[in-house]
């Protein structure tokens, strides 16, 4: 088994005339928290699309923890989780609900579940709100749950899609831990986000502008290359010449 | 503009709101000058909603008094209506509307019209322009803020409350959004905003930082900044989870955070010196065999200044 969880060599995606994702070539090694960049409609949802198994691109390949995303987009799907902050838990289901149908989804036996469920909640604190709607969970808990989702089934992967908007700092600083234990255990995970000082928790990051990586490298190197002294900067002058719509 | 009302252009006193067991705001007081960018900064769920609209006249308030350009949000609540703009933090604009739809509504809801409000929002409107007859739905989501924040103005109103006007926009529509504000202010205008974003907090004149329905503390950003109670330590490390664990079991560690590529280390103790810290520290690491790490005295900022108050408040 490889160390490079993520692999994406020339990744091409086209939509008629206009190419949304063009040529990108990156790996992601084990453990590494990469942060994946850009302004809205760079490209980095089609991207994360084709890397979960749910686009095929229309040139280029990815292996992703192991497999190819165009030929066994299934078996991808099986080995990597997904945590997006709007979308992964159901609202009007208890939190011992949610843990259930993931588990069930993810094809785990029930007595698996009962035990991943006492572990989870127990390392987050939730066990007293374990009959709780999610939906009455305040905010910071719930991206803690959403997270420990994602990682039910043991995923070499997991993809996070904008996780910590909207919490305290502190909270938010809680979460990064979190991350950073799973990436220690050998998880890959790969972090969007509009914000770039979220971006300097990650290990490595990559800049998307119109399709194509425009930086890539540890927070300090980009921000060396460009000798600024924040990836903001950075950021608005890769995309100051594209303005937006 | 009309003559400026005397006094504050916000007096907030005692402010307490209530919504069945949660209390949404905890005695709240607090003023905004004429003509301040004034930015209250908090996480989701911290009561920057609820005091936004009382500020603006859609709720009551429990207890305390809120003023508005002198005028007091219950008792005045028509005379004020027509002076304030309120930009709402959920989208919430027609968007069957087109874009110059949308905003000869907003102007005609005040008796006013477009043609009346166009230089006010002159700036504004020329990047919009382009995309007058594009429906308000279809527009990208830095044109949607753009617009609301065309349509709460085109009334010419004398303060303006922006309650998360750049949640969920990207980088460089923040950046544009907030460079809009420099220039209302800069006009004149008084500016309330909201965001759960730290790092916009310099683009304020003063910000409160509230949570869980309360103000931790109001002042202007550098002086937050440069009130953090103890110095402040930046420790960078290879591995980060480790050199966490390893700080936070050093005795006299009070706050140990990951920030960025670092770690911040603030210190229990009040009488010691920087220095002595570092080299303690530094000692502390070598026994645990912890390789290359670098450990200097950094700048608080306001991240740092919020997540100590609100330490110091779930202690207390």
């Amino acid at each position: 088994m490889s160390d490079i969880s993520i692999d994406a060599r020339g990744l091409t995606r086209r939509f008629g005339d206009f190419t949304a994702v063009d040529a990108i070539t990156f790996e992601v090694n084990e453990g590494e928290v990469f942060g994946f960049l850009g302004a809205n409609g760079a490209g980095k949802t089609t991207a994360i699309r084709m890397l979960i198994g749910l686009l095929e691109p229309t040139a280029g390949s990815a292996m992703v923890a192991g497999h190819d995303v165009a030929t066994e987009p299934e078996a991808v799907r099986r080995h990597i989780g997904y945590m997006s902050q709007r979308f992964s838990l159901y609202d009007d289901l208890t939190v011992r609900e949610n843990i259930t149908l993931y588990g069930g989804i993810y094809g785990l036996r029930d007595s698996e579940i009962a035990e991943r469920m006492h572990t989870l909640l127990g390392r987050i604190g939730l066990e007293h709100a374990r009959n709780e709607l999610v939906r009455k969970i305040p905010l910071g808990w719930k991206q803690q749950l959403a997270f420990s989702v994602a990682l039910l089934h043991g995923p070499r992967v997991v993809f996070l899609d904008e996780p910590t908007s909207g919490v305290d700092p502190i909270t938010r600083r809680r979460f990064w831990e979190m991350i950073y234990e799973a990436a220690a255990a050998g998880t890959t995970i790969l972090v969007t986000t509009h914000y770039l000082d979220e971006a300097e928790y990650c290990d490595r990051i990559s800049i998307m502008v119109d399709g194509a990586i425009a930086a890539m490298g540890t927070p300090a190197a980009v921000k060396a290359s460009f000798s600024v002294s924040s990836l903001d900067e950075v950021f608005l002058r890769l995309t100051r010449s594209g303005v937006v719509a | 503009m009309t003559a400026r009302s005397e006094g504050h252009a916000v007096d907030v006193n005692g402010l307490s709101k209530r919504f069945g067991e949660v209390r949404a705001l905890n005695d709240v007081t607090f003023h905004v000058s004429h003509g301040e960018l004034f930015g209250f900064i908090g996480p989701d769920g911290a009561g920057k909603t609820t005091l936004f609209r009382t500020m603006v006249t859609l709720l009551l308030p429990d207890a305390g008094t809120v003023r508005v350009l002198g005028l007091d949000v219950v008792n005045d609540l028509w005379a004020l209506r027509s002076k304030v703009g309120y930009m709402p933090g959920r989208f919430s604009l027609y968007p069957d509307l087109s874009a110059e739809e949308n905003l000869r509504f907003f102007a005609s809801v005040f008796g006013s019209t477009l043609e009346e409000g166009r230089d006010i929002i002159e700036p504004i409107w020329r990047q919009l322009e382009p995309f007058a007859a594009r429906r308000a739905g279809a527009l990208s989501g830095g044109m949607k803020q753009k617009l609301a924040l065309c349509c709460a103005l085109v009334h010419a109103p004398e303060i303006l409350f922006l309650d998360e006007p750049t949640t969920g926009v990207d980088a460089v529509s923040r950046r544009e959004f907030w460079d809009l504000l420099d220039r209302l202010r800069a006009g004149g205008l008084t500016v309330v905003v909201s965001t759960p974003y730290m790092d916009e907090a310099s683009r304020c004149d003063r910000v409160a930082l509230v949570q869980k329905g309360r103000i931790l503390l109001t002042d202007a950003p550098a002086v937050i900044g440069a009130q953090y109670p103890r110095p402040l330590f930046a420790v960078r490390a290879n591995d980060r989870l480790a050199i966490l664990g390893l700080l936070r079991r050093f005795p006299h560690a009070a706050a140990v955070w990951p920030f960025g590529e670092v770690v911040h280390y603030t210190d229990a103790r009040t009488n010691s010196t920087s220095e002595l810290i570092i080299r303690e520290l530094s000692a502390f690491v070598a026994e645990a065999k912890m390789p290359n790490v670098h450990i200097s005295v950094t700048p608080a900022g306001i991240e740092d200044a919020f997540m100590w108050y609100m330490a110091q408040g779930e202690a207390a």
